[in-house]
């Protein structure tokens, strides 16, 4: 069912660029560090096809440009150059006369074996020069795949950061009222389509967390009514239980390189974190004390691992080594602090803030310092990293008998965007880039 | 896809202020909860003819006259002088019938996280059966889950609602038996 063919899609970067060789710098950049940017205007035309695919990628390619805030699509119906030749230089003065700074144009093709070909030109309109050409190949029915990783190739020729359209997000959809409510796990698109359950309604699931190193996901089921954390392969969708604990085990989250699941025991009153190693199956303890201690959640570098713990009265964020050594706490502002996720880039740790009745995603630096808010209202939490470290993605719960929205956020707080699903969703968690 | 209809969301909430309305919701969630093996503290509340209504030793008898659940205060685990009452009720119902063992399911309210809130369930139903163990209920036959704030009995945006799900439920039998 979520099956996807991760190797089907191959590249070949700089055969097109020949003709038109990019110059070493480029007069069109976006420098995402510097806060609340001007979104760059870019005109996105459709591919050259001989069916509706064309138009279908680029609209795919411009949405995914627009929600990150740093682009502006210009409008189709300005267009004054019709591009009837993808691989001929464009009439730039056509496309600086409606603004646009950057300008794509490109072609999808069927291949004598059946596969897609579509390749692509980023120009520099004021410059006059290709900044970078490419082409993929892939199956037909992956073809919102290929306008991501068009999409990424563009944000990062552009920002010279990562991009990361090319990506899935894992969920837990809701439905029915809130005293029944039903819950399954469920993946989709960074963008929302693409939705698929990867289990059934039966048994209640909670806060999914993608594999950094494989298509695999650890979460918590009541399966049995006996709360466990689990792995799922998303591939073969084999499921099993993570070690043999005398009590409810949950919140789980993999180790960077993959090899190790973290998660809290509960054990009476107590929670305490562990970790479970996937090929030896040892199990580690690393902290040890009469509080709640769980939301754990690794640097990128494996070296330190942030939790929450209420040992100090309310919740607050704690650091420490992965040993378990060294256990500090960093957050010390007013109210109760919980959910610590590690940027993927290492430089922040994002958070849930609970304080004056409101609930706010917010993010500080590792040593505590420099804490921000991004959003805050009735109810917002669980943040989650885009694998670039500069978006999140995070769960809001409105008041009354509605049910959790998806929402994703840039890190100046400024780009707020909803993301769509098909019913009520919460505990999203971005996969890493797709390869 | 279809989406959620914020307007009416925002509807409820301005509805929601109004006390008439709050009275209202709160009998609908009541009623609900009537539909449901968990029934709310005592039958007198619900007019439903109070003891003898239900057969001696049934779980009727149990969640009816007894009461099969506590309430705490925020963030807290402790349990209250009310809660003793009730507990105290319930280990001589246990005592008198032996032969039910029960699951203790502890819950919190939406104003939390949702790790956070899980443990936190999971300490009330552990101070519940501690409570339950020094009034004399074999340990032997109490297990322990928590929901933390996933299964919530009362929906609303205050304190009536959220103090009505931060509990600790006594079931026969129950999960996991």
């Amino acid at each position: 069912m979520i099956r996807r063919s991760l190797i089907g899609i191959m590249m070949a970067i700089a055969g097109m660029a020949m003709t038109f060789s990019a110059p070493a710098q480029a007069a069109v950049e976006i420098n995402i560090n510097k806060g609340n940017v001007q979104p760059l205007p870019i005109a996105i035309t459709d591919f050259q096809s001989n069916n509706e695919m064309g138009a279908q990628i680029a609209q795919v390619v411009a949405a995914d440009l627009q929600r990150s805030g740093l682009f502006a699509p210009v409008n189709k119906a300005a267009f004054i150059e019709k591009i009837t030749d993808p691989n001929k230089a464009p009439r730039f003065q056509d496309w600086t006369a409606i603004n646009a700074q950057a300008l794509v144009v490109g072609r999808v093709t069927r291949e004598a074996d059946g596969r897609l070909r579509a390749e692509f030109r980023l120009w520099d309109t004021y410059a006059g020069q290709q900044m970078t050409g490419q082409q993929f190949f892939t199956q037909p029915d992956n073809w919102r795949r290929l306008a991501h990783i068009i999409a990424d190739a563009i944000y990062e020729r552009i920002t010279g950061e990562k991009g990361y359209f090319d990506t899935r997000v894992v969920f837990v959809s809701e439905s029915g009222p809130k005293t029944a409510r039903q819950r399954q796990l469920a993946i989709m698109d960074q963008d929302g389509f693409n939705v698929r359950m990867l289990t059934n309604t039966k048994d209640l699931v909670l806060t999914p967390r993608f594999s950094p190193s494989r298509q695999e996901v650890t979460y918590m089921s009541f399966e049995g009514n006996q709360p466990r954390v689990y792995l799922l392969q998303l591939e073969t969708g084999q499921r099993e239980v993570v070690g043999n604990f005398p009590g409810m085990t949950f919140s789980p989250r993999f180790s960077p390189d993959g090899q190790k699941v973290i998660m809290s025991l509960q054990q009476e009153g107590n929670a305490n974190i562990y970790t479970m190693d996937l090929r030896s199956r040892t199990t580690t303890r690393l902290t040890s004390t009469a509080a709640i201690d769980t939301a754990p959640s690794y640097a990128p570098d494996g070296g330190r691992i942030a939790f929450e713990s209420d040992r100090g009265g309310r919740q607050q964020i704690y650091v420490m080594n992965a040993d378990g050594s060294g256990q500090n706490r960093i957050s010390f502002g007013d109210g109760s602090y919980s959910t610590p996720v590690w940027s993927p880039r290492g430089d922040l740790i994002a958070f849930t803030k609970q304080s004056g009745g409101k609930f706010s995603i917010g993010v500080m630096k590792p040593d505590g310092s420099g804490e921000r808010i991004l959003t805050s209202g009735f109810h917002n939490e669980g943040p989650t990293w885009a694998p670039n470290g500069r978006v999140l993605m995070f769960f809001r719960q409105g008041a009354g008998a509605g049910g959790p929205q998806l929402y994703s956020i840039d890190l100046t707080g400024y780009n707020e965007q909803m993301v769509k699903t098909p019913s009520y969703a919460s505990d999203p968690a971005w996969s890493p880039l797709l390869e | 896809m279809s989406r959620i209809d914020t307007p009416a969301m925002s509807r409820m909430q301005t509805l929601a202020r109004n006390p008439a309305v709050i009275a209202l919701t709160l009998a609908l969630a009541l009623a609900g909860c009537a539909n449901k093996k968990n029934l709310p503290n005592s039958a007198g509340e619900l007019g439903l003819g109070g003891a003898g209504s239900a057969t001696p030793g049934s779980s009727q008898d149990f969640t009816v006259n007894v009461g099969d659940r506590i309430f705490f205060d925020t963030d807290s685990t402790s349990v209250r002088a009310d809660a003793q009452q009730t507990l105290d009720r319930q280990a001589q119902w246990l005592a008198r019938y032996p032969n039910y063992a029960i699951t203790v399911e502890g819950h919190a309210d939406e104003r939390g996280t949702r790790e956070y809130n899980l443990a936190l369930g999971a300490r009330r139903a552990a101070a519940t059966k501690e409570y339950l163990a020094s009034r004399g209920v074999p340990a032997n036959r109490m297990k322990t889950i928590s929901y933390g704030k996933e299964r919530p009995v009362a929906v609303c945006d205050d304190i009536s609602c959220w103090s009505q799900n931060r509990r600790a439920v006594t079931v026969l039998g129950g999960a996991g038996m």
